[in-house]
């Protein structure tokens, strides 16, 4: 499996030697920061409501998801990226030339889990800075293992997406259903909080579970564990095989 | 030489812009489209903060009915200034500029075009908004005057997007201006009334953004019924963001033509 | 006081913030009815002129009219009285053709009947009544081109301003367009102010040529007499045998002076000019010697620029992008 690897790292370099030499590399975090501070900023009242007992506060609350926002944003980016590396030939001459393909969707991963560590601690530490306390108990791994399963499901998504459409085209249909995701989830307030048809479409939602353990790590007070991994795991699993295919789809186009 | 009156150069405008438009349906389905969906996921997601103590209404779907039209109005100007500056770009502007047009003409016809999608926005929005429960207090009437705000809040919107393109000629400038504006919307007492924004910086920002009276106007109109003090606050900042922005795109079409 | 129709300009300069000057205190005039062809490559200054002129771009100084009418002072009688054609073809993708004449016509002050009619009878006109009806988008480069004409002469103008109207185009459409603008010139009496970088379109078309390199006139005169100046035509011939070449040699040299040819040839340069060909062709017959090959060369633009300038015209400028960029800005 010699080959496998060595691609992965020969991909996973040059983007990540791309990121270096364009600051832009963080703009994944923008969006994600900008609604971390209007949300934090403007509706912790919202913590005030009754039945709303999240330990750790409102802008921890928000920060979570600020967080996974960033890494998921992290993975479509990535899809965009590879894109355009299909748009400008580049993807081709990569194809040629490796000798094992499917190294080629593993480097474009860690690459994107690279980027997803520093843009999730640029979205930490403004959330520190901006008065986010830290409570004893805090799981900092449990955090850190969703935050990296949600970037590489992004990633995944969207580099499958990429791999199939083949154009800059793809950036909407990656983006799209991603941001959705994001948003049909227990976004303001805590799941048991919603109600009608958004509490009933972010049941559905694997995001929420793994939006709710996250938060739970935080506030020191683990909830659903074992599921929420098994879910991320299963996810991982079908986006792969998402991913594979879309590969495979690229190399029948030649 | 014949001039023809001003009136018929804006229509002629007014009608290539609408006939633009009314051609890309996808610009329409978008801005009616995307306001609405947010609005949905956002109210829905939001319900549980009616429930915040000292909330003015029961109902958080009344309470945001503002955002989609102030979103909306953001949107449809950012549109029109991209088109203005497109035209600027392609040099279809010097080839207008080459007929006895007066320039303002351009401006006026560029602008018939954002009200008419204002209004379109604000009746269609009243009509989805209404059958997904929003319960307008000021009745009938009251639905009149919310068009009619949100229409001068286009005007507004517009006039700035048309000052952004006419000084920088580039539609890239002008769309790039729009994570701005989407900021300020926020940084606003759109999610929250402003008695109920604990952060101290925040409510600040809040109470001196003319967006929090707009969307105070409107939002007056649903959840309270008649409030004298509002709807001053609401108008009054509308028309000043009228006449400043458009007195600003005039004077900067004088200097753009030779 | 009767006002000149035509175009005179008085050591027009423009001068843009950075960079040298893009024109440079030119000097020219354009009778009424004429073609005027302004010969440069890219960046000599063309399209700047142009600006200026269609009171697009104010000048740093100097002075110009167009129709009479002063282009700073009096903008918008100098607007009425032009029709500008210029480079990019400035259209909207969304409207059709009719509906670009119809706006057009509009913003001139045509009624509603007039612009109908006078939209019919210039689409008819650029032979575009058939795709009248078709988004622009969907329009090839040419007849973008034809309709950007039509469009300068919806109001009938006096003078017509085309800014590099052949650029990429195909010949066909190059030739119905150079058709086109004789037609306007010589039936309906327009002035035509044409800027170009190809030599062929100003030799064809042009009454008169001013030859425009990096914002001044370098030379200015018919194509004929702008030629002549730099020099006569040569005739070059290929003896059919080679033992004949002192035989082709002596009849030539009859005709002209001899200069350096191809080897195995004879060339001289014709002292009577281009008609002296067939007194050759006569000449040579009388002799009864016998030609492969009999060519006639003349000096052509390229060769005047050349002498001008000391630069050849085909790949001689600097980009005109940056004249046009710097002009909008």
């Amino acid at each position: 499996m010699g080959g496998f690897f060595q691609v992965a790292l020969a991909v996973a370099g040059r983007q990540v030697y791309k990121y270096f030499t364009n600051p832009a590399f963080l703009a994944p975090a923008l969006f994600p920061l900008f609604f971390f501070v209007a949300f934090a900023g403007g509706l912790t009242s919202v913590g005030d409501v009754p039945g709303f007992d999240y330990a750790a506060g409102y802008i921890a609350f928000q920060y979570v998801w600020a967080l996974l926002q960033a890494v998921s944003m992290g993975g479509a980016f990535t899809g965009f990226s590879i894109a355009g590396d299909f748009e400008n030939g580049f993807a081709r001459r990569l194809m040629l030339a490796a000798s094992n393909r499917y190294g080629i969707i593993l480097g474009y991963t860690i690459a994107s889990i690279v980027r997803a560590t520093m843009t999730g601690t640029l979205v930490t530490v403004i959330a520190l800075v901006t008065g986010m306390p830290i409570s004893g108990g805090f799981d900092f791994f449990g955090l850190i293992a969703l935050a990296l399963l949600a970037n590489i499901a992004a990633t995944l998504f969207g580099a499958g997406v990429a791999m199939l459409l083949r154009t800059q085209q793809a950036g909407p249909v990656i983006r799209t259903p991603i941001f959705l995701v994001l948003f049909l989830a227990p976004v303001f307030v805590p799941l048991d909080l919603l109600s009608g048809w958004i509490e009933v479409v972010a049941r559905l939602n694997p995001f929420t579970h793994i939006l709710e353990a996250a938060r739970g790590f935080l506030a020191g007070d683990p909830t659903s564990v074992a599921s929420t991994f098994t879910i991320s795991a299963t996810l991982i699993l079908v986006l792969s095989l998402w991913a594979v295919f879309g590969l495979r789809r690229a190399e029948r186009a030649g | 030489m014949k001039v023809p009156p001003f009136f018929t150069e804006v229509l002629a405008i007014a009608r290539r812009s609408t006939v633009r438009t009314v051609r890309q349906p996808a610009v329409i389905v978008s801005a009616l489209l995307f306001p609405m969906m947010f609005f949905s996921i956002n109210a829905n997601g939001l319900d549980a903060a009616s429930r915040i103590p000292g909330f003015p209404t029961d109902s958080y779907l009344d309470f945001a009915f503002a955002f989609p039209l102030i979103q909306a109005s953001l949107f449809g100007a950012i549109t029109a200034g991209a088109d203005l500056a497109r035209d600027i770009e392609s040099g279809f502007f010097d080839r207008l500029s080459l007929t006895p047009m007066r320039p303002v003409a351009l401006l006026g016809g560029m602008l018939a075009g954002v009200v008419a999608l204002g209004l379109l926005q604000g009746v269609v929005f009243l009509t989805i908004g209404t059958l997904m429960g929003v319960d307008v207090s000021s009745g009938f009437f009251g639905m009149v005057v919310i068009v009619l705000l949100t229409v001068l809040v286009a005007l507004g919107f517009g006039g700035i997007g048309a000052i952004l393109a006419i000084r920088t000629g580039s539609v890239e400038a002008v769309e790039s201006a729009f994570p701005l504006f989407f900021v300020a919307i926020f940084l606003s007492s759109i999610n929250l009334p402003r008695d109920l924004i604990e952060q101290d910086w925040f409510r600040f920002i809040a109470t001196v953004n003319p967006i929090s009276y707009l969307v105070e106007g409107i939002r007056s109109l649903v959840i309270t019924g008649w409030d004298t003090q509002a709807l001053i606050l609401g108008f009054g900042f509308a028309l000043a963001i009228v006449v400043v922005a458009i007195g600003g795109a005039a004077a900067s079409l004088k200097t753009r033509v030779a | 006081m009767a006002r000149e129709r035509g175009i005179e300009v008085e050591n027009l300069v423009r001068e843009f913030r950075r960079g040298p000057r893009a024109v440079d205190g030119i000097d020219l005039r354009v009778e009424p009815g004429e073609v005027y062809g302004f010969l440069g490559p890219n960046g000599a200054g063309k399209s700047t002129t142009v600006l200026m002129l269609t009171t697009l771009l104010p000048p740093t100084s100097g002075t110009a009219t167009v129709a009479g009418y002063d282009i700073v002072h009096e903008g918008p009688q100098v607007r009425a009285s032009i029709g500008a054609a210029l480079q990019e073809a400035a259209l909207d993708p969304f409207l059709t053709g009719r509906e670009h004449l119809h706006l057009q016509a509009a913003l001139h002050g045509l009624s509603r009947k007039e612009r109908k009619r006078r939209g019919q009878e210039l689409l008819e006109r650029v032979g575009l009544e058939g795709a009248a009806d078709r988004k622009v988008r969907g329009y090839s480069g040419g007849m973008k081109r034809r309709l950007d004409l039509a469009l300068a002469l919806v109001h009938g103008p006096q003078i017509l301003f085309l800014d590099e109207p052949t650029t990429g185009l195909d010949p066909q459409s190059r030739s119905a367009l150079w058709a086109e603008v004789s037609r306007l010139a010589r039936e309906d009496g327009v002035t035509v102010f044409l800027t170009t970088q190809y030599l062929e379109e100003a030799d064809v078309l042009a009454d008169r040529v001013g030859i425009i390199d990096r914002g001044r006139i370098v030379a200015e005169d018919t194509p004929e007499a702008l030629k002549a100046e730099i020099g006569r035509p040569s005739v070059e011939a290929t003896p059919a045998e080679i033992s004949d070449r002192d035989a082709v040699a002596r009849v030539l040299r009859g005709f002209g002076e001899e200069i350096p040819a191809q080897p195995g040839a004879v060339a001289v340069r014709l002292s009577g000019g281009a008609a002296g060909l067939a007194d050759v062709v006569r000449a040579l017959d009388r002799e009864d010697v016998r030609v492969a090959n009999l060519r006639l060369d003349e000096p052509s633009l390229d060769d005047v620029f050349l002498a001008k300038t000391g630069r050849s015209l085909e790949g001689a400028g600097e980009g005109e992008d940056g004249d046009m960029e710097e002009a909008q800005a």
